[in-house]
């Protein structure tokens, strides 16, 4: 069923513990004649994970735009962190964007710097962190995602799967609450996508930081919903099948030509009787 | 008719919109100039970029035109008599209207063109929107310091350029012409007003200028891949190059009526 604004008790205080970390209420978004995005709503609580699904240039991506403020909607409303970005100037979204991580597509690294700059751009260019915390920041974020030895080296020495937990551990860096990934996995191997799956559970479990995945690879979106990471009194990390409670924390939109066709848990998508749902499954 | 008049509203609408879309550039631009956050280091890395990495070709270009102008002039004023004049010909050209032009179309060539593509290919491989998702303006830390170096390298140039010129004059007007250096040196200062030097050094602040606006705008318009970019390299040397001779001409009358008061 579709919420808007007045469901939530708006305006309330987002920045609240139980208020929604992001809400879409009714967003349109057209180019030219085509149509992006149609009445799109929906909200992201604290600590929860959303997991957007749909086939290409169904307008996942554009959703995750639109939270950063790289594209504005031609109508409805944008809250993020308790801040309305859809009206926002580019400065004031800066402020916004600070909370935030974004793992692109592609990676986007800048390939002029090494994966120790990219990494650390964001410390360096955007804070007034001393540069020898800024290190010591890199170094941990690299090895958290296990590419410590490869500091110095340039993006395009790095296989794609290194790129992409590059990409992870820069949006990371500056310790964002919201981090949100374009198709983390997109044309990896499988042994690949499980490593930057299990990086994305780890970062959601230890982290504590509100995800927000667009993918169509249906294995590594059930990967995240149902496993959770933990540390064991040992300090030791291990990624195991997760409770009822976590997997409830996992919510799925399916987007379908730019509308929301489906919201709901692992559970209820899997159990979907909708034709496009369970081709979509199949 | 109908698909002429839609065709010629299409275009027109774009032309608008890339005059409309390289203004507001060149606001931002200079609304970046004066607030926070400035990335000086940036500044620092272009002034090298395109200041010092141009220099080879500035001064290549600057020495030839300049002799060659002594070669060609030379001929022509022997017709009159008046080969010792050759400095006074050779320094009016090349300090108001060689100097500055052809430096500018250097660059234009050099750093015009690796302005877009480096842009544009940050564009294609979504680094731009990678930059503005990690809180940075692309405009204060890709557009400002290469306007900006632009802006105060461009007239540095052109006076190397104007020096080496004179320089490459002397050297054929003493070697092949047989004009004396005491001739030649004499005449270059006397055919100079202060009026022509003012001219030779406020023109390459407006030309380093578009050149630099031209790439940036071109390059962060960038679309279409790999192919997106090539073409924008292209467009970015064109636009820069005719602009370069257009802004030139518009200058060289605003400057002539304002020193001259002609």
């Amino acid at each position: 069923m579709r919420k808007s604004l007045a469901d939530f008790g708006l305006p309330v205080e987002l920045a609240e513990a139980h208020a929604p970390v992001v809400l879409f209420d009714k967003v349109n978004l057209a180019f030219d004649d085509r149509v992006i995005l149609r009445d799109v709503t929906f909200d992201v609580r604290q600590g929860h994970t959303k997991i957007f699904l749909g086939a290409s240039g169904a307008g996942k991506s554009t959703i995750l735009k639109l939270m950063l403020g790289l594209l504005k909607p031609d109508s409805g409303t944008i809250w993020v962190l308790g801040h309305r970005v859809d009206d926002m100037t580019e400065d004031q979204l800066m402020g916004v964007r600070h909370h935030m991580g974004m793992v692109f597509q592609e990676g986007a690294l800048f390939d002029s710097f090494t994966v120790g700059e990219n990494v650390g751009y964001k410390l360096y260019e955007e804070t007034e962190m001393p540069l020898s915390d800024v290190r010591a920041r890199v170094d941990e974020v690299l090895g958290f995602v296990g590419l410590s030895e490869h500091l110095d080296k340039l993006p395009s020495t790095l296989s794609g799967g290194q790129r992409r937990r590059v990409a992870i551990a820069r949006a990371l860096a500056a310790k964002p609450t919201l981090l949100l990934y374009d198709e983390p996995t997109t044309g990896l191997d499988p042994m690949t996508c499980l490593s930057v799956d299990t990086e994305i559970v780890k970062l959601r479990d230890l982290e504590r930081v509100t995800s927000i995945l667009v993918t169509h690879q249906l294995r590594d979106a059930f990967f995240i919903a149902t496993h959770e990471a933990r540390r064991s009194s040992g300090g030791a990390v291990e990624v195991v099948e997760a409770a009822q409670e976590k997997i409830e924390q996992a919510d799925f939109v399916m987007i379908r030509e730019g509308r929301v066709a489906f919201e709901g848990s692992a559970a209820e998508l899997r159990h979907s009787t909708d034709p496009y749902l369970q081709t979509f499954l199949s | 008719m109908n698909d002429l008049r839609k065709w010629a509203t299409e275009t027109a609408k774009s032309g608008l919109l890339e005059v409309q879309e390289y203004v507001r550039l060149c606001i931002a631009a200079a609304q970046g100039v004066v607030s926070r956050p400035f990335y000086f280091h940036d500044l620092v890395e272009q002034i090298d970029v395109i200041g010092l990495g141009s220099l080879t070709v500035v001064l290549l270009t600057g020495f030839f035109t300049g002799a060659v102008l002594a070669l060609q002039s030379g001929m022509t004023l022997d017709q009159f008599g008046a080969r010792p004049f050759v400095g006074r010909l050779i320094s009016a050209s090349m300090i108001k209207e060689l100097g500055p032009v052809l430096t500018a179309l250097m660059l234009a060539g050099r750093v015009g063109s690796g302005i877009a593509a480096e842009l544009g290919s940050m564009v294609v491989t979504e680094q731009i929107s990678a930059l503005r998702a990690l809180g940075t303006d692309p405009i204060r830390k890709l557009v400002v310091p290469r306007v900006l170096a632009g802006f105060i390298m461009c007239p540095i140039l052109t006076v190397v350029a104007d020096t080496v010129g004179m320089l490459g004059g002397w050297i054929i007007a003493v070697t092949q012409l047989r004009v004396s250096s005491g001739v030649y040196w004499t005449s270059v200062t006397e055919g100079l007003y202060l009026q022509d030097v003012w001219m030779g050094i406020i023109k390459p602040f407006f030309l380093g200028f578009v050149i630099v606006t031209i790439g940036c705008h071109v390059g962060l318009r960038t679309s279409g891949g790999t192919q997106g970019v090539g073409r924008a390299t292209t467009n970015a040397v064109v636009a820069a190059s005719v602009t370069v001779l257009v802004v030139d001409f518009f200058v060289t009358r605003l400057l002539l009526a304002m020193l001259f008061g002609a």
